[in-house]
């Protein structure tokens, strides 16, 4: 086992605790998405409610939740480890640099979309996880959501984020499984194109809710609120 | 004059190697460890020798010029390698591939090492497949075989266009190992300066460090060279830009014979020169001729466009004038009848020194993806370099400089003719005669390094079990490495007027001039008075900047250059005394009444064998005879 | 189009390692479009050595694209604006007339300047002789023709070996990671039932000299492939992923 866990010291393995810690993200992500979705069911939020008290109440869910916490740390430690390791590697640099062509922006760009998101998630957790979760708010966390989104500058800070989230999974998602060796030259091509569309079906799925409550197209955030 | 003896083992020519193995003195493992070995160069050569030797147990130390062992020349290599393997199953053999190189060498050669080349060949290529070299195979998973020129068999392995590259890569790796285990001590960007002789024995190396100029002092046991061709003499030639003569040169100064200076291969398809400025030529692989076809206008100074020229003013003067062969005439007489056509003033380009290698009627014939299939790498390489489309346009393509048969002489031993020195691959002149045929330079670098000097240098160093290796502060390397410093301070001192290369340009346009393609008496005396002077100039206009104790290229060059003229020569010497014709050598006072290259066996059916006597003296000629006790000697023709 | 064009070039001039560089800037009017760059550079180092300067220092030998020796990041790119070239393949028709043209080393701490644009690539060689080879010693081969590989194999195996060790890969990596480098030659012999014996030892040996050489990681980013001369592809990176994570798991 100690054995095996040496692997992790090397730029190698340090790239596949950013692969494995980022897919274990992104089934969470799933399960967000999921979980949100319950909040177009036009039942003033009844469905979501549950859901989101059974993942409150839920022991195994606590277990899961820490190693959520344990993923988000490891993956943002792992990512800032390797940013400057990776900077570090090249002490002069360039006068000159021409990339266009060379990688995707997305893929050059991982540490700071990563960021971004970090930042995001900071302000996510403080808006929604922290009063519901830790301080057992008593208003509804789909009350909560539907008003957040009321605000001009929350949802656009939402709809932000989700798009840099986008572009992080655009290339994180296929960058994880190439980490892991799960590619090849035929797999290449359509790997990327199922990254990208993994990208957009969870960049329109997250920025659907901050749009779709700002505008309350179909009436999802009257059916939630109220008049 | 000296007799030369070969050390030829007796017995029929199918059993001299194999009795030689079975009955060579060997040296006990106990004692290899106690052996120094140092191999100069790394290419097929070195790098298989020093592996080879490593892996017996003997210390070894490499050295090569470059940044990395991986880049030397024979990367460069694009054809393939010969074995007779008879994978083919269309009758090739031991002896064929023997009486096919002996021949192609126009009967220059010594039987008895041809032979044993073509017997080695076949575990060459097990090697090299062992080591993981990607041989191009066919769809059943075994090794694929093509056709080369001047033979009816195909046995010729390779690896894409790149076969030199991969068996490099090859020996590469096996050095690559033997240096992780420390059994061999690799010296990058050094390059030897002098060589180091106690009590009559090639005793150690000079070499200057090219990243601190540094001189520095090593000693062996045993010396072997592998530095491959000096056709960089020619200053354009398809070899690298560093390739030199500097390492058998010193050698030849020492007291080793140099054989056969003038064979120089002149390579019949490379893109032609566009300028002044141009550094090197590029080679076309020569199994474009199976598809391509060769011609020049009818007229003089035609300078309409190629397919503005109609079919009946095309001289297609290889098809008209060699009926049998056509375009695929070998190498030295397809070279020739390009520079004829071109002094008739029929040559193509802007400068009239190109023909054309047209694509157009294979096009027609077999259609453009068949074309591609077939040559798309190179076809791209030429428009990358010309910025024409060969599909739409004829190639030019001109002879030039590819390969030099001669080099060291060595004997049966690869020993030259100071004991405890050894020149192996190109830098030794012993398999290819007058000519060399495609696909054998590998061939016979790899057989030197991997299969023959593990056997034939253990009958040299089992005397030696007991010597401890010469001290580096004995007087002999004190001595060496003084008149190394004393040249640097001399060249660094001219402070002339003339970068390195103009000299080197100078020199080579002498050589290409009188000891190119062709030769005669009157051009031969003219260039070795060309020369007397060029040497004169150089040393008094040669300006080298920077200074002794640095990285400097310069300097590196204007040495090597330094040894050239010295070396070019020699070369034109040699062509004069050769009055014959033979392979390569094509003297333009025996000719048949067709042109042809003539042989005259009995007077020049020797390797002639050049001795240093001393700057300012003549060289005086040695000269072993070739017997050819298996093969009978023919006119080669081509018609 | 015209003949010669007029350029101004910037180069990086730096004594030795330990010398602070600088960019020197040279006029070079009427440069001949059939020149190729390096040959643009011959002719820049004559005029620097008639003027009693001291030329530009670069790296190059066979300059027919295949020794790997020559190494400028040329306008921004490894080895110039085109794919699959290297310095001594481009040529000057690439550029146009007026045109300032940058000039650099490789810049990475695993490749430190020697002097200008010479950069001293011997941690590649180090990867290679930490498991680089297969273990057979010169005798010991069988019949070539006993070890029959798939064609496609045989194939994929050669397109990795092609790789030159210019270290493209590494000057054009925004993390200067050596892992195309790396790959190239794991996956030419993980593809072969030659280097099958020796798979894991050997990955595990040639990351570990990769990272002592102070190579950065990968980040699948592929701007190591997009400037390869020799086209080699990140599906090797990822072949190279498989075979240490296999190693890696491997009882021993």
């Amino acid at each position: 086992m100690i054995h095996a866990l040496k692997m992790f010291y090397t730029t190698v393995g340090r790239k596949m605790i950013m692969a494995l810690t980022g897919l274990f993200l992104v089934t969470f992500l799933i399960e967000h998405l999921y979980g949100n979705l319950l909040l177009y069911k036009l039942d003033g939020g009844v469905a979501f409610n549950e859901y989101s008290e059974f993942l409150v109440s839920s022991l195994f869910i606590r277990v899961v939740e820490i190693a959520l916490f344990a993923g988000f740390l490891i993956h943002i430690i792992d990512g800032i480890y390797l940013t400057l390791y990776n900077r570090r590697a090249r002490k002069i640099r360039y006068e000159v640099e021409h990339v266009s062509g060379l990688g995707t922006w997305f893929s050059r760009n991982m540490g700071l979309t990563g960021a971004v998101i970090f930042f995001f998630l900071v302000v996510h957790l403080k808006s929604f996880f922290v009063p519901y979760r830790i301080f057992h708010t008593d208003t509804s966390l789909a009350y909560e959501v539907a008003s957040a989104f009321r605000s001009n500058w929350y949802a656009a800070l939402y709809v932000v984020s989700m798009v840099i989230l986008g572009s992080h999974l655009n290339h994180g998602f296929q960058s994880a499984f190439h980490s892991l060796g799960f590619n090849n030259i035929k797999y290449m091509k359509p790997m990327k194109t199922l990254g990208t569309l993994f990208a957009l079906i969870m960049m329109i799925g997250f920025a659907s809710f901050p749009i779709m409550f700002y505008f309350d197209i179909f009436g999802v955030g009257t059916d939630i609120l109220g008049h | 004059m000296n007799t030369l003896n070969s050390k030829i083992p007796d017995g029929s020519i199918e059993n001299k190697w194999t009795r030689y193995k079975s009955t060579v003195r060997l040296v006990n493992p106990s004692n290899k460890r106690r052996i120094e070995v140092l191999v100069i160069g790394s290419g097929l050569a070195g790098a298989s020798a020093a592996a080879s030797l490593a892996e017996l147990g003997y210390n070894v130390k490499c050295f090569c010029f470059q940044d990395s062992p991986r880049r030397a020349h024979s990367i460069a290599a694009q054809g393939g390698i010969n074995a007779a393997k008879n994978y083919s199953n269309d009758g090739d053999s031991v002896y064929r591939l023997f009486y096919d190189t002996v021949k192609g060498g126009d009967f220059r050669s010594r039987e008895a090492n041809v032979y044993r080349l073509a017997e080695v060949s076949a575990n060459i290529i097990d090697q090299c497949v062992a080591q993981g070299v990607p041989f191009a195979r066919e769809y059943g998973g075994l090794l694929d075989n093509r056709s080369f020129g001047g033979v009816q068999v195909s046995r010729t392995f390779y690896a894409r266009g790149q076969t030199g590259q991969q068996l490099l890569l090859g020996a590469y790796s096996a050095l690559s190992r033997q240096i992780a285990k420390g059994q061999v001590k690799m010296y990058n960007r050094h390059e030897m300066q002098e060589l180091v002789i106690v009590d009559g024995k090639a005793s150690g190396i000079i070499t200057r460090n090219l990243v601190t100029g540094e001189l520095e002092r090593f000693s062996g046991h045993s010396v072997v060279l592998a530095t491959g061709g000096y056709g960089n003499v020619f200053y354009l030639s398809t070899n690298a830009m560093g390739s030199n003569t500097t390492a058998i040169w010193k050698a030849y100064r020492k007291g080793a014979f140099f054989a056969n200076p003038c064979y120089t291969q002149i390579h019949p398809t490379c893109i032609p020169v566009s300028g002044d400025y141009q550094s090197k030529l590029t080679l076309m692989s020569e199994s474009l001729r199976n598809d391509g076809r060769v011609w020049v206008p009818k007229a003089q100074h035609d300078k309409r466009k190629p397919r503005e020229i109609p079919d009946q003013e095309r001289d297609y003067y290889l098809e008209r004038k060699y009926p049998a062969y056509g375009n695929l005439v070998p190498r030295d007489v397809a070279s020739r009848a390009a520079k004829q056509v071109c002094d008739e003033g029929r040559g193509v380009g802007p400068s009239g020194l190109a023909v054309y290698l047209d694509f157009r009627d294979a096009i027609q014939r077999l259609g453009r993806h068949v074309i591609s299939e077939r040559y798309g790498n190179l076809f791209e390489m030429y428009e990358k370099i010309t910025g024409e489309d060969p599909y739409q346009t004829p190639m030019r393509i001109y002879p030039a400089v590819h390969y030099t048969m001669g080099g060291l002489w060595v004997d049966y031993n690869l020993m030259t003719t100071i004991p405890g020195l050894y020149a192996l691959g190109e830098c030794n002149f012993s398999d290819h005669g007058a000519n060399r045929l495609g696909a054998s330079a590998l061939m016979q670098g790899l057989a030197d390094g991997y299969f023959i000097i593990p056997y034939t240098i253990g009958a040299y160093l089992a005397d030696d079990i007991r010597v401890q290796v010469t001290p580096t502060d004995h007087p002999a390397f004190q001595e060496a490495e003084n008149s190394v410093r004393g040249r640097i301070d001399k060249l660094m001192n001219v402070k002339g007027s003339q970068p390195v290369e103009e000299l080197h340009k100078k020199l080579g346009k002498i050589l290409w001039e009188y000891c190119g393609m062709a030769r005669n008496e009157q051009g031969l005396n003219k260039a070795l008075a060309e020369i007397k002077l060029l040497k004169e100039e150089f040393w008094k206009e040669v300006k080298i900047p920077g200074g002794t104790n640095e990285f400097n290229p310069e300097l590196d060059k204007a040495g090597r250059v330094a040894d050239f003229i010295e070396l070019g020569e020699l070369m034109v010497l040699d062509a004069l005394h050769r009055k014959e014709s033979c392979g390569c050598h094509f003297r333009e006072e025996s000719q048949t009444a067709e042109g042809e290259a003539k042989r005259d066996d009995n007077t020049f059916s020797y390797v002639a064998a050049w001795e240093f006597k001393g700057d300012g003296s003549e060289p005086a000629l040695n000269k072993e005879a070739l017997e050819f006790e298996v093969v009978h000697l023919a006119q080669r023709s081509y018609k | 189009m015209s003949e010669t064009i007029n350029l101004k070039l910037k180069v990086w001039r730096q004594k030795n390692t330990s010398a602070k560089g600088r960019f020197e800037i040279y006029d070079m009017p009427g440069v001949s479009t059939h020149m190729s760059f390096l040959e643009m550079m011959d002719v820049l180092n004559d005029k620097l050595i008639r003027g009693g300067q001291e030329p530009v220092a670069f790296d190059h030998d066979c300059r027919e694209g295949i020794c790997g020796m020559c190494s400028m990041f040329i306008n921004g790119r490894a080895h110039g604006p085109l794919r699959g070239t290297t310095a001594c393949q481009l040529h000057m028709r690439h550029f146009q007339d007026g045109e300032t043209i940058t000039i650099e080393p490789w810049r990475a701490n695993a490749f430190p300047v020697i002097r200008d644009l010479v950069v001293d690539r011997s941690a590649f060689d180090k990867i290679i002789q930490a498991g680089g080879f297969v273990s057979v010693n010169t005798g010991n081969a069988p019949d070539a023709n006993s070890i029959p590989v798939e064609k496609h194999k045989a194939e994929e195996s050669f397109d990795a070996a092609a790789c030159i060790g210019c270290g493209a890969c590494v000057a054009s990596c925004k993390n200067s990671s050596a892992m195309l480098f790396l790959s190239a030659k794991v996956s030419q012999l993980a593809l072969l039932p030659q280097g099958d014996p020796e798979r894991k030892v050997r990955v595990l040996k040639m990351v570990q000299a990769h990272d002592e050489a102070g190579f950065g990681s990968c980040t699948n980013i592929g701007a190591c492939e997009a400037k390869c001369p020799k086209n080699i592809s990140i599906a090797h990176i990822a072949r190279l992923n498989k075979e240490y994570l296999r190693a890696s798991l491997a009882r021993d």
